[in-house]
């Protein structure tokens, strides 16, 4: 039996079972930490677009500007994410290539497309199971933060190749883009609710 | 307005399933009999043994800040970089989005994680509950996913290798107080905060 049939409202910030609102209201404040407690998420799913949209509008920019800004004696260039998968793969360094190639672009769309696919089966029947897909829900909210990493590798870079004349590295308006691509992902993924997954797509019998 | 019964309860955070709450063993974790989601998990470590970890954290933390990173030589010029020289040469630079979300990801939130973590435990050592308490204990818990001390490390060992081919690079103090830190983090973040809710569960059913 689920706690929302059993008229119980989990608190998600400490996990108290709740009672619900007896004047039939549709939060209740939670008696041990203080917690706003929602039957389900708040507008979850119009959330969660909002936030997916708006990071894969950013994700544009975030591949075509440059991510970072070279200048040294010979000259400046300007990288992107995927030339610099390039340069690394190129330069005899292909393991880092593969790595930054899986956290800035394969978890980034696979992250975005797994976000899109849930919150549409989430309203209605797909034929999935709902094992499957919680387990697609978790697996997206664990690997997100990585895309970070080309962010945080660009300003460490800036903020120490600052040798004046002779080379200095600037961060590009691509990692600003790339950044909100991560964030944004990241608050749609926080923003989803897993269990509209199993209201609709679980079974009473589904207990192993 | 908690009635015993539902203090008696758990519910799956993925998928609501209810279950009854067991007291476990130290270590042990209860996992949801329909998804399979680890539902609560009486920590491992008790809480002055975390102090003693956040403790250790903060120094770590402090070292970290305090001397260079990496230290790059090219051509007779030195330049040491810290992380917050690194953000401020970004914010200067005209590239503040980048700067905020530096700052905060890798300084800020993890700044104010061990500080609470260690306001917290102090306050479970000393059996006293400040009015902050749950407050603290709520904003942390919503500002975890947001530190990410663990991808910055990941950064500076890849500029470590991408600036290696530039210039003359040696690692600064501050990059093994780094990977200490990433260590200690790790074990802070698996400590589930939950349990810090009911600290009298925790102590009835250690003795
Ligand atoms: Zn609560
Ligand atoms: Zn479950």
């Amino acid at each position: 039996m689920n706690a929302l049939a059993a008229g119980l409202r989990m608190c998600l910030s400490c996990r108290t079972v709740c009672q619900a609102d007896a004047a039939g209201r549709e939060s209740v404040r939670c008696p041990r930490c203080g917690a706003a407690v929602h039957p389900r998420k708040a507008d979850s799913l119009a959330r969660t677009w909002a936030y997916l949209i708006a990071a894969a509008i950013m994700y544009i920019p975030a591949n075509l500007l440059p991510v970072m800004r070279t200048s040294s004696l010979f000259g400046t260039s300007e990288d992107t994410i995927i030339s610099g998968v390039a340069y690394f793969w190129a330069s005899g360094s292909p393991g880092l290539a593969i790595l930054i190639f899986t956290v800035s672009v394969v978890i980034p769309m696979a992250k975005m497309g797994a976000l899109a696919c849930l919150a549409t089966w989430a309203r209605r029947p797909s034929g999935m199971d709902a094992h499957a897909l919680g387990r697609l829900h978790s697996g997206v909210e664990l690997v997100g933060r990585w895309s970070m990493l080309d962010v945080f590798v660009v300003a460490l870079m800036a903020g120490m190749v600052q040798f004046k004349s002779l080379a200095t590295v600037e961060a590009g308006p691509g990692a600003a883009a790339f950044g909100a691509v991560v964030v944004l992902s990241m608050l749609a993924a926080n923003s989803f609710d897993p269990r509209l997954l199993w209201d609709n797509h679980g079974r009473p019998d589904d207990a192993r | 307005m908690t009635s015993v019964a539902e203090a008696g309860l758990a519910a799956c955070p993925e998928c609501d399933e209810l279950h009854i709450r067991r007291v476990l063993h130290p270590g042990e974790r209860a996992r949801c009999a329909r998804c399979g989601t680890t539902l609560y998990r009486r920590p491992r470590r008790r809480p002055d043994q975390m102090l003693a970890i956040v403790t250790a954290a903060l120094i770590a933390f402090v070292l970290a800040n305090t001397f260079p990173i990496l230290v790059l030589r090219a051509q007779g010029i030195v330049n040491e970089a810290t992380l917050l020289g690194s953000v401020a040469a970004l914010w200067s630079a005209g590239q503040e989005p980048v700067a905020a979300m530096v700052f905060v990801t890798a300084w800020l939130f993890p700044v104010f994680d061990l500080l609470a973590m260690f306001l917290l435990l102090l306050a479970i050592q000393t059996g006293s509950r400040p009015a902050l308490f749950a407050p603290l204990l709520r904003t942390l818990q919503a500002m975890r996913p947001w530190g990410m001390i663990e991808v910055l490390m990941l950064g500076v060992l890849v500029s470590l290798i991408k600036l290696s081919k530039m210039a003359d690079v040696l690692p600064g103090v501050a990059l093994y107080a780094f990977i200490a830190l990433t260590v200690l983090l790790a074990v802070i973040l698996s400590y589930d905060l939950r349990a810090l809710w009911q600290p009298d569960q925790q102590r009835t059913a250690e003795a």
